[in-house]
Formats: structure tokens, C-alpha cells, sequence
């Protein structure tokens, strides 16, 4: 099995290079058995490495030396370990489902797009794989960047679009300002231990001083809230909806977005050794939470929603890093990767049916002509609510569970979060599903069930997220029964939480699940019989500007920069830089046009000039010594 | 006579040789004054080769010691004969096509 490691990733490549050269000449039956076909694959042998590496313990297969230089020595080696065969198949496995329902919800793309949207899909499961199954921070740096361009090709897909146009850019560049601080973390590492393979990395972290410790860890976070959309880079995620709703799923809900919690779970023995870096990771993470969950309430885009949703809860994935809960994180990466695909799915589900109408306001009462979307939709809900037993409820109490347990003004703000998250959740949820129809006449005629391409892939999705969490049942409620730590066991050496009194415990989760209940009451019943249509004034009004925290960055980095290069625009280059150019043709071609009159065609001036020359050449040649002499004092 | 006299009556002509190139139209005068302008310097090579050869009998008895600048002078005269021929030539050629002998009419190339 593990000789076949490299096909994973390999794969992928191949099924974005045949969609991507032949996009003119396959069928769209093709290009779906191919796309689709080659994540399946992969899926299957991630399953097989995931029993090896249970049974056997991590494979590293290196395969050629990447970088070799006098210091420097950098392999391309593969590490499936716990951690990347967990990832793996989240990629794999929540990225065939999405695949499938691409199939379907992309049909009516002409076939030349159709096999580019499935060239990217693949590109990204490529990139993605590279970056958890690399062996080193290069390896996974390369992965990093990859992710980061697909999700640029795929949410500019419509490229048409000049907004959707904007907003790929916009997730390019807040992706590469992170990238930044990613790579001088990984200079920095260089610069110190001469080495990025991570077991290399992570035996000699011992001899780091507090400051490099501090210094790398802030710098890779850096890149990490760019990459996994954290304050102050989250802005662009939002945004990113641009693309079709299955990117969303996949890229900016399932996979992608996890990129910067995975670099953080595999770096957990070099973060652990900074309390500094791990404040702060705790911090941005649960002001991400409240921040993002507050926006989400007063938000009509079905897809903005569960986009601000998506950063709430990556925040809760901080959080848990922070407080030092890997596990609880990774497991969070995992549930969400769930149940957040699947409300996406179920979004875009919604969006088919209403003919590309992304407004909960005019939606409304679609639970009796959607059936299958509005159940899995329900499930989704509730397992992001983490009402138990769905998976979200183990996930988010073993990341509260530790917050509490580093700090209890945390757990109460991650409590208060997961309020706000069960109450925009059902709030979107009442809207689009329950009361009446609110759309026209035209598209109640056409709303219909998707077909089974859609609907397949959500009902998979929603026995997953229902059933996800039962791995990392608490050791409170069945001791020894968490077989997600146990497998972990070997990546994150370092978990430290302290222990608390089991009643303690049982309270904690009593009180969160009691608040997000009442919390999903009170939007059940606000929403369900009087949706809020008109635009929110107030508060409200400036949730739903989302705090402008856009026009914020408008006003303090985007206007000057665009002033600054305006500036440079107008005023040194066009008068300075262009005037010198266009001044030194303008004086050739004047001077030209002056000495151009020389050229008389009369003899007599002619020899005029020829003896004038003859007189100052000889004068020159008498003088010879004085004019050296001259010329010699001035230089 | 002393060799300054030569040289100020050789540069007498040359300087009228070349006003008359200058200010002059016709080009018969103008071919006229260049050949004043050779013969002013034909003049000065026949003086200071006198020169030359006194002073270079003194040092060698050969006869014709130090006249090259003499014999250098036949050859001018020749070449001038030569272009002389060649640029009444053109003039005729020139009163032909332009019943002129005027330099200025020679600009009709231009444009």
C-alpha cells in the first residue's frame, strides 16, 4: 500500500492535466467519469493507507532531493501520518461527493467550460493533498500556494463577471498577503535549524530561543488567517461566494479554509512552546467567532450566511488550537467539513431550484417542494447548532471544554458564539424553508427536488454529519470510547488540558446545548411566521454592513494605496517620467527640424562651413597646448 | 629675399582664391579662383623647397638634394590640368541643360 502513496496526489494531477488539454474534444460524460474518477481512486487508496497507518504506524516516502545546496538539504517526501491521513480523507472523500454534485449542478455550462470547472476541481484536490501530505513546510508551502491560485480560477469561473472577477482577486491577494508571513516563517526556521523536514523540525525545536519560537509561530499564523480567513484577513471568504455554490462547499467551507488549522495541528510541538503565540491564536480565534456569527445574523444571501458561518466556525478551530486543543480542532476540521459541505450543498440545491435566486427573502416554504434538501438541510442545522448527537455538538464541546479550562471568560464567549451560530442557522433555516412562498409565480412552477446527483451527495453528507461525531465521544459520557485522540495519538504529542471534575463537565455541555436550544426556539419562532424583509436599520443595519469592516479597509489601506499609486500614476509618471522621455523626442525632433535647414542645398554655404571648420580646426591645432591645459583644470 | 615674403604674398592668394569661391556665383569664376587657390600653395611649395635645397647642399653635394616640394608641384599642375578639363566639362554640360552657369541652379537634386 504504501508504494501507492504517491498516486494520491498524482491522481488528481492527471485528471486536471487530460480535462484541462482536452476541454475541446471530451463529452461531458467523459470529463464528469474522469474528474470524478480520479478523486474516487484516490478516496480508495486514502482508505487503504488510513488502515495501514492505523495498523503500522506513519509511511514517509522520499522520493527525489527538492533543494540541495551547501546547507540546505530539502527532499520531496510524502508523510502520511494520523494527522494527513485524516485529511486526506476529508479531501478525498467530501471532494468526490462534491464532484458528483457537480456533475449535476453544472450542467448547463457549455462542455469546454463544464471540463475547465473539473481541471480546476482536480487542480485543488491536487494542491490540497500536496499540502497535507508533504513531509516538509516547502512541500506544504507549494500545496499552500496551489489552493490559493484554484480558489482564485474557481471563484473567478464566471470570469465574465467583472464583481466576480474582483472578488477572486481580492481572495488572491488577502491569501498572499498571509502567504508572506508563511514564507518568512519558514526562512526563519531555516535561517535557525537548517532543516524544514518536520521530524527534523520538530526534534530540534528544543534548541530555540523563546523569541525564534514566538517569531516563527506568529509569522506561519500570519499565514494561516489569511489562508483560513481569521481576523484581519477573513474579508475575502465572504466574498469568495462569487464561484459556483460546490466550490464553496469544497474550497471555502470543507477543505481549503482548514489548510491553516492543519499546518497548525502538525507545527502543535513548536506551538506549544510559545504561550504568547498561543494567547493570541486564542484570541483572534473567538473574537473571528463573535464577530462573523454576529454579521451572519442580518445577512439575505443564502450563501453569505453560511460564508460568515464558515468563519465562525474556523474561528472556533482557533480557539481550540489556542487553548491547546489540537484534537478538538482537527476533530472540528472534520465535523464541519461535514456538515458545512452539506449546507452548501444544500444552499446550491435550493439556488437550482429557484433559478439562481441566492435571496432568503424570496424564498420561503420550500420544505414541501424540496423534501430531501430541506431534511438534510434540517440535519446540517442542527449538527452546526451542536445539538447532540449530531457530530457538531462533540467537536464544539471538546473546544469549549478546554477553553474553560484555560479560561472561563473564553468558554462564555464560545457559549455566546454558539448562540448566535444556532440562531442565524435557524434563522436562515425558518426563512428559506418554513412559512409561505415568497418568490413569484414563476418560479413556484418550477421548483422541483434536484436530481439524484445532487441529492445523493447530501443525503451521504447528512448521515455523516449526524454520525461523524460519534469517534470522539468525551471520555465523561463513555470513557476510553474517543478513538479520534486515540489515532492522533502519535501527531499531537503535546495536548495539554486539565483535567476537570466530570459534574463540571456535564454542566458545561448542559448549559451550551441548553443556550443554543433556546437560541434555535426564539429563531423558529421570530422567523418562522414574519421574516424580516425589510432592510435592517441600527444595529441590525450595521451588522448587515458588516460591521464595515470592507469600508474600513477601503478607507485605511485600500483609498491611500490607490491615492499613492494615483499619484504615481499622474504626477511622476506622466509629467516626470514621460515628460522626460517625450521632452527628449520632442527636443530631437525640434532640432532636428533647425538643423535640418543646414542642409540648404546652396554650394557656396556649403563651402562656407567647410572653411569655417577648416579656421577652427586650425586655431585648435595652434592652441592645442593652452585649450589641454584648460581642460585639464576643469575636469 | 627672405622666405616670410612668399608665404604672405601664398596666403594673399589663397585667402582671394577662397573669397572668390565663397562669394562668387559663376562657376567658371569660382573654378578660377580654386585653381588661384592651388597655385598659392604651388607657390609655396616651390619656396620652401628653394629653401630646403640651400640648406641641404650645405650638409650633402648631391645636385637635386632637398627638391621633391618642386617636382611635387608638376604633379599638382598635372592633376589640376586633369580636373580642370573634367570640371569645364561639367560646365558645359551644366549651360546645356540649364543655359546658366550660375552654382545656385546646381540645387535642383534637393527635394
Amino acid at each position: 500500500m504504501s508504494q501507492l502513496v504517491y498516486l494520491v496526489p498524482l491522481l488528481p494531477l492527471a485528471g486536471f492535466l487530460i480535462n484541462g488539454l482536452l476541454r475541446k474534444s471530451l463529452s461531458k460524460q467523459a470529463v464528469s467519469i474522469i474528474g470524478c474518477g480520479v478523486i474516487l481512486i484516490a478516496f480508495l487508496i486514502s482508505l487503504g493507507l488510513f488502515f495501514q497507518v492505523k495498523a503500522n504506524g506513519p509511511i514517509i516516502q522520499t522520493y527525489f532531493n527538492f533543494i540541495d545546496i551547501k546547507g540546505l538539504n530539502i527532499p520531496f517526501s510524502f508523510q502520511v501520518d494520523a494527522l494527513s491521513v485524516l485529511f486526506m480523507l476529508i479531501i478525498t472523500g467530501v471532494g468526490f461527493l462534491i464532484h458528483v454534485y457537480s456533475t449535476s449542478y453544472m450542467h448547463e455550462e457549455s462542455t469546454p467550460h463544464f471540463a475547465r470547472y473539473f481541471s480546476f476541481l482536480n487542480l485543488f484536490v491536487f494542491s490540497m493533498l500536496l499540502l497535507v501530505m508533504g513531509g516538509n513546510y516547502l512541500i506544504l508551502f507549494l500545496g499552500w500556494e496551489g489552493v490559493g491560485l484554484c480558489s482564485y480560477l474557481l471563484i473567478g469561473y464566471w470570469f465574465k463577471n467583472t464583481d466576480y472577477n474582483y472578488a477572486a482577486k481580492k481572495a488572491f491577494i488577502m491569501n498572499r498577503i498571509g502567504d508572506v508571513g508563511f514564507l518568512l516563517g519558514i526562512f526563519w526556521l531555516v535561517a535557525k535549524l537548517g532543516t524544514l523536514t518536520y521530524g527534523n523540525v520538530f526534534a530540534a525545536a528544543g534548541n530555540l530561543s523563546a523569541v525564534d519560537v514566538t517569531g516563527i509561530t506568529i509569522l506561519l499564523f500570519i499565514g494561516a488567517t489569511g489562508k483560513s480567513a481569521q481576523i484581519p484577513l477573513y474579508t475575502w471568504l465572504p466574498d469568495a461566494m462569487a464561484g459556483p455554490t460546490p466550490v464553496s462547499a469544497l474550497i471555502h467551507a470543507a477543505t481549503m479554509v482548514t489548510a491553516g488549522v492543519y499546518m497548525i495541528a502538525r507545527s502543535n510541538i513548536l506551538y506549544s512552546m510559545s504561550a504568547v503565540t498561543e494567547n493570541v491564536i486564542a484570541i483572534i480565534g473567538i473574537a473571528t467567532v463573535l464577530l462573523a456569527a454576529t454579521i451572519a445574523i442580518k445577512q439575505n444571501d443564502i450563501k453569505k450566511v453560511l460564508a460568515y458561518s464558515t468563519v465562525s466556525q474556523l474561528g472556533y478551530m482557533f480557539l481550540g488550537l489556542g487553548v491547546g486543543a489540537y484534537n478538538g480542532a482537527v476533530f472540528h476540521v472534520m465535523t464541519h467539513a461535514f456538515f458545512k459541505a452539506l449546507l452548501f450543498l444544500g444552499a446550491g440545491s435550493v439556488i437550482h431550484a429557484m433559478g439562481n435566486e441566492q435571496d432568503i427573502r424570496k424564498m420561503g416554504g420550500l420544505r414541501k417542494y424540496m423534501p430531501v434538501t430541506h431534511i438534510t438541510f434540517l440535519l446540517g442545522c442542527l449538527a452546526i447548532s451542536g445539538i447532540p448527537p449530531f457530530s457538531g455538538f462533540f467537536s464544539k464541546d471538546e473546544i469549549l471544554a478546554a477553553a474553560y479550562a484555560k479560561n472561563p471568560v473564553l468558554w462564555v464567549l464560545g457559549v455566546a458564539g454558539a448562540a448566535l451560530t444556532a440562531f442565524y442557522m435557524f434563522r436562515l433555516y425558518a426563512t428559506t424553508f418554513l412559512g409561505s412562498f415568497r418568490g413569484t409565480h414563476d418560479q413556484e412552477h418550477h421548483l422541483h427536488e434536484s436530481p439524484g446527483a445532487i441529492t445523493l451527495p447530501l443525503i451521504a453528507l447528512a448521515i455523516l454529519s449526524l454520525i461523524g461525531g460519534w469517534i470522539g465521544i468525551p471520555a465523561v459520557m463513555i470513557p476510553d470510547a474517543n478513538a479520534f485522540h486515540h489515532f492522533l495519538q502519535p501527531v499531537i504529542t503535546t495536548e495539554a488540558i486539565a483535567e476537570m471534575p466530570h459534574a463540571t463537565e456535564w454542566l458545561l455541555m448542559a448549559v451550551s446545548v441548553a443556550v443554543a436550544v433556546i437560541a434555535i426556539l426564539i429563531a423558529l419562532g421570530k422567523f418562522t411566521k414574519r421574516p424580516e424583509l425589510n432592510e435592517p436599520q441600527g444595529l441590525g443595519g450595521f451588522l448587515a454592513h458588516k460591521w464595515y469592516i470592507d469600508e474600513l479597509y477601503d478607507a485605511v489601506i485600500v483609498n491611500p494605496l490607490n491615492a499613492l499609486a494615483g499619484f504615481f500614476k499622474n504626477i511622476i509618471e506622466k509629467s516626470g517620467i514621460d515628460g522626460i522621455v517625450n521632452g527628449v523626442g520632442r527636443f530631437i525632433l525640434y532640432s532636428s527640424r533647425q538643423v535640418r535647414l543646414v542642409q540648404s542645398g546652396q554650394v557656396g554655404s556649403y563651402i562656407l562651413f567647410m572653411v569655417l571648420a577648416i579656421i577652427v580646426l586650425v586655431l585648435i591645432w595652434i592652441n592645442d597646448g593652452y585649450i589641454y591645459t584648460y581642460l585639464s583644470k576643469i575636469f | 629675399m627672405p622666405i616670410q615674403y612668399y608665404i604672405y604674398l601664398s596666403l594673399a592668394l589663397f585667402c582671394i582664391g577662397i573669397a572668390g569661391v565663397l562669394t562668387r556665383r559663376n562657376a567658371i569664376i569660382i573654378f578660377m579662383s580654386v585653381e588661384l587657390m592651388l597655385n598659392a600653395v604651388n607657390l609655396l611649395l616651390v619656396a620652401f623647397s628653394k629653401m630646403h635645397h640651400a640648406v641641404a647642399t650645405a650638409v650633402d653635394k648631391v645636385n637635386n638634394v632637398g627638391t621633391d616640394g618642386q617636382i611635387f608641384v608638376f604633379f599638382v599642375m598635372v592633376v589640376a590640368a586633369a580636373e580642370v578639363s573634367v570640371g569645364l566639362a561639367i560646365i558645359v554640360m551644366m549651360y546645356r541643360n540649364a543655359h546658366s552657369v550660375d552654382v545656385n541652379f546646381l540645387n535642383r537634386l534637393k527635394n
